[in-house]
């Protein structure tokens, strides 16, 4: 009697735990980025190999569950990631899809993820739109924003003498959103625009534009472009005398590899905003070590360490309610608070936007630099609740 | 001071002074690209590409070999060009009887082919090339400051652009290009090599082009990019000015950079079109372009 | 067109004739068709539909260069504005997805005859590089227009309800549409090659002297042509958009005019079916190699070159000429 009473006892038991760890966790992630173009330094490999450090670092191989992680290039076009999410989503079963930079493929991939009812982790595209006109129950976006930067560095900039604006705009939607937001944020701030000159997009040469910029005589040229074109605008100020005359370029949309590309020479007394630098703190230096092990010593960008550390939540998530069901595990991960050693503590908005401390940098000189990557000193830290747009602001259809 | 349609005079110098600038080139590319179509008939598409290989043999000698931007000057051309007589050798020469439009699928699958190569293996955010300290800082004119290389490139362009018409136009060989076009036949039973005189012909242009590509190597990013965006408007540089026109390139090239100088002035959105906008309508008005003499 | 033009296109031959269409070609078209209406149920629909729109378009273009003798540089401008205007009309406008890519091949033909008007008027590299400069202002127009959404493009274009009766979400149901659109259109660039216009317009291609002497008004015919050819690369265009819900800057750029030739190339100038492989080609390699990204460009370039080189007539076009047939 006893023994037929452990027996059921036992059996009821692992039924229930069956029920709890049987449940096989089988997830599929996909990298979508930019592989062989402008980006491909900025997010490429080296999202990948933090997508496999956040697997490691949660063990998910230990607890039993199927992780796979595919990476396509999207080389920057909406149409090619369009393709590459419908493919992945209808023929090969791919769950999640993060980082994809460049906007407007991420507005597509974000409008393709939502008619799957997929998973959407946004850490490379910049528009503030995912989470205002175009916010989703399953999206994600983490890392940084438009209005982030033109806030970080608009305003600080402001407030360190930087008071009149001249912008040197790409003619494109995203030049002029950031050209936007940007200027709203130095009015707000007490400065005042005194122009902006539309430069073709893309462009090699930017001499007549910045000799414009010159002759306005603002105390700031505000650069609301990307990528070549930005790289190419610095040089040329250089080489025109145009920073040594005393007028300080804005970047708006400056990452660590161009600052890599330039180099010191040309980029010091660049001001920007970022929202994760590889030697900020002791923990972050370790992460970076780690990954820099694995990726050719290249330091992480923060691109990269947002694809880890919103994969890392998006695992957490997944583990609090057992399954991968996207509006459930999305919405789980808005409920719980983010806490990571690359961003700290944070949380999700209900319009899906990661709230974490931004970070106002400035680009050392050739001689405070100790070796290479070792490009940033701190200005100011912006703390998350000033950082972002305020959410009733966004016109999110989430937000009631 | 008055103003000038608008703005002060100061800035409408200094922005055709750029103008005159960024129309260096577009002269030396589109002068290698009217040599080889006038006296070869062919369409060179791989121009663009060639121009690149220019600025990255430029970089590559300074940083696998440590040779410096003057050498550069004088061998990126000739390594190029090199590889443009292999390439009329084995693939160009075979094409010569057939249509012309052959040529240029032929040079565009080129190009393609060139590119892809190099941005696999470079990647496309650009490498970076400094200037020579020779040619560093600049000059304050009054109206703006003019970085001196920038002035070298204006110089070093019409050197070479008055050096090659001059050759073309007035001397012996130049004489025997110009009549193994018309009559290659009757050159070749005086006695003149002509297929040799072609394949170096074709190596000159493109050595021009490459030479074009070590002058961007310090202001431009070198990246693999760079010749696919300018092609298409050396092209139409060439259309506006006459297809076989070595004057009519020169001088579209040069007046080109300042008609673009200007429209970035007044109107900078358009500035990447007019140019098109202007073949459009040459084409429409002098079929055989500003200075061609055949349609 | 001088007489090496003519070494262009592939020669006409037995089962040509002005009058119904050849045992042959019947076939082919009736084992094409039994194929297609199964294919969905192997291979993924979505794929099979971007092959459908540029077989259509490849073939449209190949009506101007391999019939016409008219190799055009800019034909992305047509694709690409109807692409625009179509997805446009079905997502702003609202319209039924047939409405949508009615206007949006209305729109390429209007602009086929206007830019074909102008550049006519002059001949080989002249007349490309015209079709060229047009396509570049098409394309820098859709880059500042505010509705063509810029660099985004225009997105999240709905597929609709065709006639407003049938669903086009489920894939399987668009891929019949497509189905249906190709089919028209590559039965109305069969019949206009096969037509008395259709032999006028190779006796231009061939000697157009010669035609002008016979007292043809060639430039009324070589119009006619672009602005048809114009007309049917727009209705790929215009469906491309429906089936991928977005037009983007890509469908404009001048790369997109070379891919063009590619395929037309690649598949046999001059054949009937010709375009139609060379688009299935360039399209499934595009897919499949994709993760090699820059390699394909190279590819591509090597195919290229090869072809100019040794295999001028296109795949078909060796096939037609081993079993001395006219495909």
């Amino acid at each position: 009697m006893r023994f037929k009473h452990t027996l059921v006892a036992a059996v009821a038991i692992m039924a229930v735990a069956g029920q709890a760890y049987g449940q096989e966790i089988s997830i599929k992630i996909g990298v979508m980025n930019d592989r062989s173009g402008l980006y491909a330094d900025l997010t490429g490999e080296g999202s990948a190999v933090a997508a496999r450090m956040a697997m490691e670092d949660f063990d998910t191989a230990g607890k039993g569950w199927n992780v796979e992680i595919v990476s396509a290039d999207h080389q920057n076009k909406p149409d090619v990631a369009s393709t590459i999410a419908r493919q992945w989503y209808d023929e090969e079963n791919v769950d999640v899809i993060v980082d994809v930079p460049t906007s407007s493929a991420a507005l597509a991939v974000n409008q393709i993820t939502r008619e799957k009812d997929k998973v959407f982790l946004v850490s490379g595209a910049a528009s503030s739109d995912l989470t205002g006109a175009q916010c989703s129950p399953n999206t994600v976006h983490w890392t940084y924003d438009t209005w982030a930067l033109a806030n970080g560095t608009g305003t600080a900039m402001v407030a360190s003498g930087g008071k009149t604006w001249f912008f040197l705009t790409a003619d494109y939607a995203f030049g002029h959103a950031l050209e936007r937001d940007t200027s709203a944020a130095v009015t707000a701030a007490g400065g005042e625009v005194l122009g902006a000159v539309r430069t073709p997009f893309p462009g090699q040469d930017f001499s007549s534009f910045l000799l414009q910029a010159q002759a306005s005589g603002a105390n700031v040229i505000g650069l609301a472009n990307a990528g070549g074109d930005t790289i190419n605008s610095i040089k040329q100020a250089s080489e025109f005398g145009i920073t040594q005359a005393g007028q300080k370029l804005g970047g708006l949309l400056v990452f660590i590899t161009d600052v890599h590309a330039l180099g010191l020479e040309t980029a010091q007394g660049l001001v920007l905003t970022e929202s994760f630098y590889w030697d900020r703190n002791d923990e972050s230096r370790a992460w970076s070590k780690r990954f820099a092990e694995n990726h050719n010593g290249n330091m992480p960008t923060m691109i990269q360490a947002g694809v880890y550390s919103s994969l890392l939540h998006y695992f957490k998530a997944i583990e609090a309610i057992g399954n991968t069901d996207a509006q459930a595990v999305v919405a789980k991960m808005k409920e719980l608070p983010t806490s990571d050693e690359l961003f700290g503590e944070g949380e999700i908005r209900a319009d899906g936007r990661k709230l974490h401390d931004m970070y106002l940098f400035e680009v050392k000189k050739p001689d405070e630099s100790k070796g290479p990557w070792d490009y940033y000193k701190l200005v100011n830290e912006i703390p998350a609740a000033q950082a972002f747009r305020p959410l009733a602001d966004g016109g999110c259809e989430l937000v009631k | 001071m008055f103003e000038l349609l608008g703005i002060p005079p100061q800035a409408l110098f200094g922005q055709l002074l750029l103008g005159l600038i960024n129309g260096s080139f577009y002269a030396i590319l589109s002068l290698g690209l009217a040599v080889i179509f006038g006296l070869l008939n062919i369409i060179n598409f791989t121009h663009g590409a060639q121009y690149m290989m220019g600025a990255f043999v430029a970089w590559m000698l300074l940083n696998y070999i440590g040779i410096g931007y003057w050498w550069a000057l004088i061998l990126a051309p000739v390594a190029v060009a090199i590889t443009g007589i292999v390439i009329e050798r084995t693939l160009l020469q075979r094409l010569y009887h057939l249509d012309h439009l052959y040529g240029l699928l032929l040079t565009f699958g080129l190009a393609l082919i060139i590119q892809g190569l190099f941005r696999n293996y470079y990647g496309s955010s650009g490498l970076p090339y400094t200037i020579p300290p020779v040619l560093a800082g600049g000059f304050n004119l009054g109206f703006m400051f003019l970085p001196t290389y920038r002035g070298w490139v204006v110089v070093a362009s019409i050197l070479v652009c008055f050096a090659t018409w001059f050759v073309i136009e007035k001397t012996r060989l130049g004489a025997y290009l110009r009549a193994a076009t018309e009559n290659p036949e009757m050159v070749n039973a005086f006695g003149i090599n002509v297929p040799r005189l072609v394949t170096l012909t074709y190596g000159f242009g493109v050595g021009l082009a490459a030479f074009a590509g070590v002058l961007a190597a310090p202001i431009y990013s070198v990246n693999p990019n760079m010749g696919a965006d300018i092609i298409i408007v050396v092209f139409a540089v060439v259309v506006i000015g006459g297809m076989g026109s070595i004057l009519g390139a020169i001088v579209t090239g040069f007046g080109l950079g300042l008609v673009e100088g200007l429209t970035k002035v007044f109107y900078p959105e358009a500035s990447a079109t007019v140019i098109f906008i202007i073949m459009a309508i040459v084409l429409l008005i002098k079929p055989a372009g500003l200075f061609g003499r055949t349609a | 067109m001088t007489a090496s033009t003519a070494n262009l296109t592939h020669r006409t031959g037995l089962g040509d004739t002005a009058a119904g269409m050849s045992m042959l070609h019947r076939g082919i078209f009736i084992a094409l068709l039994a194929l297609l209406l199964v294919a969905p149920f192997q291979f993924y629909p979505v794929f099979l539909m971007k092959v459908l729109c540029f077989a259509l378009f490849a073939s449209a273009f190949n009506l101007l260069l391999g019939y016409g003798g008219l190799l055009s540089f800019g034909h992305a401008a047509y694709f690409g504005a109807a692409s625009y205007i179509s997805a446009h009309a079905a997502k702003v406008w609202g319209l039924t997805p047939e409405l949508a890519i009615l206007s949006g091949t209305a729109v390429a033909a209007v602009l086929g005859l206007v830019f074909g008007s102008l550049a006519i008027r002059r001949h080989g590299i002249y007349f490309a590089m015209v079709t060229l400069a047009f396509a570049q202002m098409v394309y820098f127009f859709a880059l500042q227009a505010p509705f063509t959404g810029g660099e985004d493009g225009i997105q999240a274009v709905p597929r609709g309800d065709l006639f407003g009766i049938i669903s086009l979400r489920p894939d399987i149901n668009l891929y019949y549409l497509v189905l249906a659109i190709f089919f028209l259109g590559i039965l109305a660039i069969y019949r206009i090659i096969h037509s008395p216009f259709g032999q006028v317009l190779k006796a231009i291609r061939d000697n157009e002297p010669r035609a002008i002497s016979l007292g043809y008004a060639v430039n009324r015919y070589k119009l006619m042509v672009f602005t048809m050819s114009a007309a049917l690369a727009g209705l790929a265009g215009a469906t491309k958009a429906i089936v991928f819900q977005l037009a983007s800057l890509t469908d404009v750029y001048w790369t997109m005019s070379g891919e063009v030739v590619l395929m037309t190339l690649l598949g046999g100038m001059g054949t009937v079916f010709g375009p139609m492989v060379g688009a299935f080609i360039v399209v499934t390699m595009q897919n499949y190699l994709a993760h090699m990204g820059d390699w394909v460009t190279v590819i591509q370039g090597v195919i290229f070159v090869v072809a100019v080189m040794m295999f001028r007539k296109g795949i078909v076009g060796v096939i037609g000429h081993w079993l001395k047939r006219s495909l």
